[in-house]
């Protein structure tokens, strides 16, 4: 009996042994990335925080001085960012729910089957993968109030318009022209996602459903709608973020129009053009937080769905 | 019946090819203006063909070096970043696709929500690292800070891949006496090729779009890449009236074909790799 326990106690004793050395082996394998990433995420992450916290200036004399919550009493009462802030989340919230109709819309056509469906697949690519800041030139051109695609088209083919629009120009249309560049851009992106949820969905679901009687409506909200849930949520999150820090199609369309201006070139403006590093790391802090709002929301509403 | 399936049918043969010009026409606007003479460019009402189609737009762009100079930097910027997100992701993968061990989901966890931070959150810290690293207008600046969103993608992908391949290969390869390095170069590197492809592609394209850091903290016209290089068109050419549109356009499709290129052949992997994310989430 004891030669027994002290076998198992030995093999136990070996097997613990083999764990450590297999974990000092894969702390090892990671220690490369670990470093990268405590060096240009978590470090910048904490630096910035504290930043906010201080006066700093790039090629500033003085030393920085802690400041505690000043900065951040200024953001309450800086019009421009109120503005951005305002500009950004109403931007969000359009592009996001645009993306997701449009895009559930695409992936539910290209969920049947039909002759080209891979070449189509493959155009979906296309705007995905031009830099955002040349397609929002190529659009700024189709823009263009004299000699725009879209302006000869309203104007002198189809006559619904009785004179040209400086889409990019005219206060009414600019944030409708950039929330097309964005839709254009990234609904094939949710289209996917929503694709590659569907393809899961059990097609035996369906048949069940059309056994019993349903019509194609109560099976896409009976069963599509709850089985895509997953992958909604996670365009919604993927999403929402990416319209939060909008940058690129602002900045390339409106430059420093102050009318025009979202969190993130409002951020890069006091950052790169001011160099005040102290007030810009308070503003991208709080789009930080901006973002976190908006996930606390969306978890609370998925939870208390799932209950 | 008949004729109601004949309907359902062309309506759905209108949608697919609504969608498929809507994908394509933008890209597709800027091939036909690129090709256009500066007369039918700007001329109302708009023609929709070139008539005297010409590459002289392409001729200057090509005779642009502040451009040719763009394009470069952007190749070495994209693949460098690349080739070291690669290297280090594979490495991290390997740990934690194939090792059980106290602190791994905590690392899955950091790194996936770095996945999720903004870019514009760390600016104002990583402009003063770059500042105090003496990298500043300098290329390795962006090497270095874009493996801040190639890194986590290309760890989450490969990890992926790795946790796929059966634990008897793994068995096999310590009877036969490999080392843990031998196993993760000899053995689980090339399983994962198909991910390595696929994450590369992944990185190289994420890297050649970026424009706030190269915008941030790159100064000078010789260190711009080509995102930058765009915006800066109507600067640096011949007339100062008029927005030279017929050389963007050329610079656009000469900057956006590759890419394209590459999302086409590789269509199926980046597809893959995009959705790669939500099927696990």
């Amino acid at each position: 009996m004891s030669t027994t326990t002290g076998e198992a106690e030995k093999q136990a004793e070996v097997a613990g042994i083999r764990a450590k050395r297999r974990a000092r082996v894969a702390w090892a394998f990671l220690t490369p990335a670990l470093i990268v990433t405590a060096f240009v995420a978590l470090y910048p992450l904490c630096d910035t925080l504290y930043l906010s916290l201080t006066n700093t200036r790039l090629g500033s004399e003085e030393p920085a001085r802690f400041v505690g919550l000043s900065n951040y009493v200024e953001l309450a009462h800086d019009g421009f960012f109120l503005d951005a802030l305002l500009l950004t989340v109403f931007f969000a919230v359009i592009t996001v729910v645009l993306e997701l109709a449009l895009g559930l819309g695409i992936a539910l056509l290209l969920d049947a089957r039909f002759k080209g469906r891979s070449a189509v697949r493959a155009a979906m690519l296309v705007p995905w993968a031009i830099p955002t800041a040349v397609s929002t030139q190529m659009w700024k051109w189709m823009y263009n109030d004299v000699y725009g695609v879209f302006n000869d088209v309203l104007v002198n083919r189809l006559g619904l318009l009785s004179e040209p629009i400086a889409f990019t120009a005219d206060p009414r249309t600019s944030l409708p022209a950039a929330v097309l560049v964005d839709v254009w851009k990234t609904t094939p992106f949710v289209a996917l996602l929503l694709l590659a949820g569907l393809q899961l969905i059990p097609r035996e679901l369906y048949e069940a459903a059309r056994v019993d009687g349903a019509t194609r409506l109560q099976a896409f909200t009976r069963i599509t709608l709850p089985l895509l849930r997953p992958a909604l949520l996670v365009a919604l999150v993927f999403r929402t973020l990416d319209a939060l820090r909008v940058f690129d199609v602002f900045y390339v369309m409106f430059g420093s129009r102050p009318d025009m201006q979202t969190l993130a070139t409002y951020a890069h403006e006091i950052l790169v053009s001011i160099s005040d590093v102290g007030y810009g790391s308070a503003v991208s802090t709080a789009i930080f937080l901006v973002i976190a709002v908006f996930i606390m929301i969306y978890v609370a509403l998925f939870q208390r769905r799932e209950t | 019946m008949k004729v109601r399936g004949v309907a359902r049918r062309a309506a759905f043969g209108m949608a697919v090819v609504l969608l498929v010009v809507y994908l394509v026409f933008p890209f597709g606007w800027a091939l036909v203006s690129s090709f256009k003479t500066n007369a039918e460019l700007f001329s109302t009402p708009t023609r929709f063909w070139p008539e005297h189609p010409t590459l002289e737009h392409y001729r200057q762009v090509l005779a642009n070096d502040d451009f040719l100079r763009a394009a470069l930097n952007s190749v070495l910027v994209a693949s460098s970043v690349t080739l070291v997100s690669l290297a280090i992701g594979a490495l991290a993968a390997f740990a934690l696709g194939r090792y059980r061990f106290r602190g791994r989901s905590i690392v899955l966890y950091v790194i996936l929500s770095m996945t999720l931070f903004p870019q514009i959150a760390v600016l104002g810290a990583l402009f003063q690292l770059v500042n105090a690293l003496g990298l500043y207008n300098r290329l390795p600046a962006l090497t270095l800070t874009y493996l801040v969103f190639t890194l986590p993608f290309t760890i989450w992908v490969l990890t992926g891949f790795l946790e796929a391949v059966p634990v008897e290969i793994e068995e096999a390869a310590y009877m036969d006496g490999a080392s843990p390095l031998q196993l993760f170069a000899k053995i689980m590197l090339p399983l994962a090729a198909p991910g390595m492809v696929t994450t590369g592609l992944l990185s190289f394209i994420a890297a050649w779009n970026e424009l706030l850091f190269a915008l941030s903290f790159m100064q000078t016209p010789d260190k711009r890449t080509v995102t930058h290089a765009i915006l800066s068109f109507s600067a640096t050419t011949s007339s100062a009236f008029e927005v030279p549109w017929g050389q963007m356009m050329a610079a656009s499709v000469l900057v956006t074909t590759p890419l394209v290129l590459l999302a086409l052949v590789f269509q199926r992997r980046i597809i893959a790799g995009l959705t790669a994310g939500a099927v696990k989430g």
